[in-house]
């Protein structure tokens, strides 16, 4: 299996991107108090996923699964200021919510191939969860579009 | 002649399950009047709280002067609480009306002519509209106004101006309510009837302080309870309010949770039904969808994982569990506790789920009752000055935002369904930075009821902001506004409005209004005229000039929604009772409860609303609706429990909770100016427990300091009923006061408000706020020369283990005469199946 550890290595970064980068929306964007909550509620979601796949990175053997640093994806290291920023920072969460989203799905794929139920369910339930991000990440997008685009002060 | 500030319910009239309620009719006169001098009694409906009891108003020398309770109306049969024997009125006549339209001039507020206010109304809407198009306007009304008015303003926002920042107080007290029956049901519209109270073996009240929130239907459950083969009831409340006590007396359960963890309560009591099989599978498996879902969300929550995480006895849940399971018909009644509580949406949708699970729903005494808080939150939702779309219609479907556009003959695209409707919270960030630049407010008063107030009216008066005000008096919201309108009030003028359980009542005009106030109906129309907005064949878009016009060109866009009200006309509701929707060619006379044959408004086509998720608040799309293929099938939705956004900590160790108390409604505008209402609770208060209080040194009546991270109030303490770590304190008082006469002159009016403390946050789908978890703590700043002003009737009574030591508060009492008569012959209810009705 020469890439599947890669990619569960991938998963595993990501998520943890993912988590980061959604701590720092909510912390810069502080001031919408559903952002700064649901953005902390879903970080730790991606936090649960990275603990489930704790034991099985210990199975697969942790140096195995170390991803090579091309395949990173970068996170927010900072949010932007104002109702622009905003929608702006959403869009970047979700470009990584989708990757850590087909990073699940193609781990699934591998999982099941090699009748691996144990990573066959982590991949499922990630998978899913993932999904509600992007859901919720859409559903404030198009929340706050229509008056950063025609009348943001 | 009774009291009725002492005695809040009157006299029992107890009675038989299955035997309709007897009538009993309550009146008030002011001091001096008699019965045979009243020059008229005119047709209305009580207009101090979501029960809509059926009233006739007393009318002399053109002056309302009391109320009688109406024998034949199918919510009260005749009766009349204390608020709307003593509060009906009083305010009409109170000297500090508003009977001149204000400006601001040079930073004060002068009294002028209606042309020149709606002047620059009119010239600041026009121009903000040019420079920034149709967002720049915000709307926020009441749950107090009528269905025409809110109907009205549905128009002129959605079509006229083309914005989707609408929305009323009833965000604070009903939004949940609304979101959890779209949820489950696919649409809003309250699926029980009052006349489940007749025929249940068990009334569960969530977070429903029903005897403060709703005396008469409080009476109506004590006239059950009191009579043979009583219903069990069942309390949710972290108080031990009158309904827990009713709860030890009739062998239910009082369940205290710690403030915040409704959810995981609700999420043990669902596990139990589905444990011990108290599931009716066959009923299930035909009309809901979701069940295995629910039963995997739910299986953690044992009794002992609840009772851990709700600090209640795990027996005590699985005891209220088996009253449910094992209870041939259930009555649940769901109130603020839930609704301004952490995962509102979620706790309310886990009640429909109980009544689901059982099949119990569209049969006499198997019944839900969303309630609501104020009396016309109700047509708020329906007309959609809320923000939805007026007839339940959903605003992610084409075609019923078509169906708007033809009705109204303008072009689909003005009508803002491009995005999710703006909740209150959202309107007043906007306002907040300047991007929403004019916010017009109707019978509101948003600088006392929302959060974190301190912040709200640095809103108001800034200069980012133009804010319109019309209301009855210069509330605190009033003070901040520049332009303000002086409106007619209940009794003033015409409309119809709708209770809890979808009963409409035309509330006719008794009186003039003071001065040159107008009706809210007509400042609308007035401001539409101005404004020139027309249809596409360039008619006026509201054509209409009267209240009667107005419903029925409401009535007409219902036809064929859920809250069908085509077969009502003013004349129909001239009649003997209050009429529930829907009333069509199939319902000509109207409809007791809904779902009897248990399909649900879910299909995809017709639905309010595809759904979300309850934890997010993310949007179901249309695919995946269609994909769950739910037609006509009810939603089993579930959520694992979160803990509260604000925890106590070191710095703040106890959980701060705000409510209402009986005798005051809202923010006193109307309550405030009866003498009567008034003296029973004049001034605030703050309810701590006789551990919390002991341990901080603090006795009844001293002055405290109650401190959030958010802000501070300094009031005297009542050493109550509250539990342990819990703090109560009610919402109603500003910084205004009535005249010493009526029980005003405090001098803490300054630093009461209890929004001061509370957190700006909301449910993630009904979005209302939290008001019910922050958390606090309580210092002890002095002694006082009494104990505390609040009540010694209901929830607010002093701890019972206090009463031995020092301070003994007096009872409250003091309410003018009443008269009560019980009718030796009840009259015959239509639609009640006591009286033979099915
Ligand atoms: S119960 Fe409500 S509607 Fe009825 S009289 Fe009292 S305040 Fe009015």
């Amino acid at each position: 299996m020469p890439h599947l550890t890669t990619y569960i290595g991938l998963a595993d970064h990501s998520e943890q991107t993912l988590a980061d980068s959604f701590r720092t929306v909510a912390e810069g964007h502080a001031r919408a108090a559903d952002v700064f909550h649901t953005c902390r509620l879903l970080a730790s979601w991606s936090d649960e996923h990275r603990t489930a796949l704790a034991p099985i990175i210990e199975r697969y053997g942790e140096a195995d699964v170390d991803e090579p640093e091309r395949l990173h994806a970068a996170g927010l290291a900072e949010s932007r200021d104002g109702d622009v920023g905003l929608l702006r920072d959403l869009q970047d969460l979700h470009v990584l919510a989708t990757l850590v989203q087909t990073t699940w799905t193609v781990i699934a794929q591998g999982a099941q191939g090699l009748r691996d139920h144990e990573l066959l369910n982590v991949a499922t339930r990630s998978n899913a969860q993932t999904a509600r991000q992007l859901t919720w990440l859409n559903t404030r997008m198009k929340a706050a579009a229509p008056q950063v685009l025609i009348v943001a002060p | 002649m009774s009291d009725r500030i002492a005695d809040i319910y009157g006299a029992r009239t107890p009675h038989t399950k299955g035997t309709v309620w007897p009538a009993r009719v309550d009146q008030f006169l002011d001091p001096g009047v008699d019965e045979g001098s009243v020059d008229s009694w005119v047709q209305s409906a009580c207009l101090l709280c979501s029960n809509g009891c059926g009233v006739d108003i007393a009318v002399k020398d053109g002056r309302m002067v009391g109320v009688r309770g109406r024998a034949t109306d199918v919510v009260n049969h005749g009766r009349l609480g204390p608020k709307g024997l003593y509060g009906s009125t009083r305010w009409a006549n109170s000297g500090d009306r508003l009977t001149r339209p204000l400006v601001r001039e040079g930073g004060r507020l002068v009294e002028t002519d209606w042309e020149t206010a709606m002047g620059r109304i009119v010239d600041r809407s026009k121009s903000i509209l040019d420079a920034k198009g149709p967002l720049s306007h915000g709307f926020y009304t009441s749950g107090q106004l009528f269905l025409e008015e809110y109907y009205a303003l549905a128009v002129i926002g959605k079509a006229g101006i083309g914005t989707p920042h609408m929305d009323g107080n009833t965000r604070l007290c009903t939004a949940t309510s609304a979101a959890a029956f779209k949820e489950s049901f696919g649409a809003d519209g309250q699926p029980g009837s009052y006349t489940d109270i007749e025929h249940c073996d068990a009334v569960f009240l969530y977070g429903h302080n029903m005897p403060e929130t709703q005396t008469v239907l409080w009476a109506r459950i004590l006239d059950r309870t009191r009579g043979d083969d009583p219903p069990r009831i069942v309390c949710v409340d972290p108080r031990r309010t009158l309904v827990a006590m009713e709860a030890e007396r009739t062998g239910g359960v009082h369940l205290a949770p710690r403030v915040g963890t409704n959810l995981a309560l609700m999420n043990g009591l669902t596990r139990e039904l589905l444990v011990n099989g108290w599931v009716d599978q066959d009923w299930v498996a035909a009309h809901t969808l979701g069940l295995e879902d629910l039963r995997s969300t739910v299986e953690p929550y044992t009794p002992e994982h609840v009772g851990d995480i709700c600090g209640v006895a795990a027996d005590d849940v699985r005891r209220a569990a088996r009253i449910f399971g094992e209870s041939e018909a259930v009555l649940s009644t769901v109130l603020q506790g839930f609704y301004q509580s952490h995962q509102a949406t979620a706790a309310s949708v886990a009640v429909h789920n109980l009544h689901l699970l059982r099949g119990m729903l569209g049969r006499p005494g198997a019944g839900i009752l969303q309630m609501n808080g104020q009396p016309t939150a109700q047509n708020n939702r329906e007309c959609g000055a809320d923000g939805d779309l007026p007839g339940f219609r959903n605003w992610d479907n084409p075609h019923h935002v078509q169906q708007l556009a033809d009705a109204w003959d303008v072009d689909a695209m003005t009508i803002p369904h491009w995005a999710p409707p703006t909740h209150a919270m959202q309107i007043f960030s906007y306002a907040e930075t300047g991007s929403i630049g004019l916010l017009w407010i109707s019978a509101t008063n948003p600088a006392v009821s929302m959060p974190e107030s301190a912040r709200i009216r640095r809103i108001l008066e800034g200069d980012q902001c133009f804010v319109v005000v019309q209301d009855l008096f210069l509330t605190e919201t009033a003070e901040l506004a520049d332009v303000v309108l002086p409106a007619a009030g209940w009794g003033e003028k015409t409309g119809c409005f709708t209770n809890v359980n979808r009963t409409v009542h035309l509330s006719e005009k008794a009186v003039d209004p003071p001065g040159e106030a107008k009706s809210d109906l007509d400042i609308f129309l007035m401001y539409a005229d101005r404004m020139g907005f027309t249809n596409r064949s360039g008619e006026p878009l509201l054509g209409w000039r009267t209240a009667e016009e107005a419903f029925d060109a409401w009535a007409a866009i219902t036809a064929g929604r859920p809250v069908d009200y085509t077969g009502l006309s003013y004349d129909r509701l001239r009649g003997p009772t209050g009429i529930p929707w829907p009333v069509n060619d199939e319902h000509p006379d109207g409809t007791d409860r809904l779902y009897a044959e248990a399909v649900f408004p879910t299909d995809t086509d017709y639905c309010e609303t595809y759904g979300h998720d309850l934890i997010t608040g993310g949007t179901v799309t249309e695919q995946e609706h269609r994909a769950m293929r739910p037609a006509g099938r009810a939603f089993l939705k579930g959520a694992p429990y979160t803990p509260p956004h604000e925890e106590p900590s070191a710095d703040f160790p106890l959980r701060y909770t705000t409510g209402r108390t009986v005798y005051q409604f809202h923010t006193r505008t109307k309550t405030g100016r009866s003498g009567d209402l008034n003296r029973a609770a004049p001034d605030a208060w703050v309810e701590i427990s006789p551990t919390d209080a002991d341990a901080r040194g603090i006795a009844e009546g001293d002055w405290v300091r109650v401190e959030s991270p958010r802000g501070a109030i300094e009031v005297r303490a009542r050493v109550g009923e509250v539990m342990e770590g819990a703090v109560f304190a009610p919402f109603h008082y500003g910084h205004w006061e009535p005249a010493a006469a009526d029980g005003g002159g405090h001098d803490d009016a300054n630093h009461r408000l209890a929004n001061e403390l509370t957190m700006t946050v909301w449910d993630p789908v009904s979005k209302q706020p939290a008001f019910k978890t922050a958390a606090c703590q309580v210092t002890r700043l002095r002694a006082s020369d009494g104990p505390a002003p609040a009540p010694t009737t209901g929830a607010s009574a002093p701890a019972e283990r206090d009463g031995a030591r020092r301070r003994r508060p007096r009872p409250t009492q003091g309410g003018g005469p009443t008269t009560s008569t019980t009718l030796a012959e009840t009259p015959t209810y239509p639609l009640d199946p006591a009286c033979g009705a099915s």
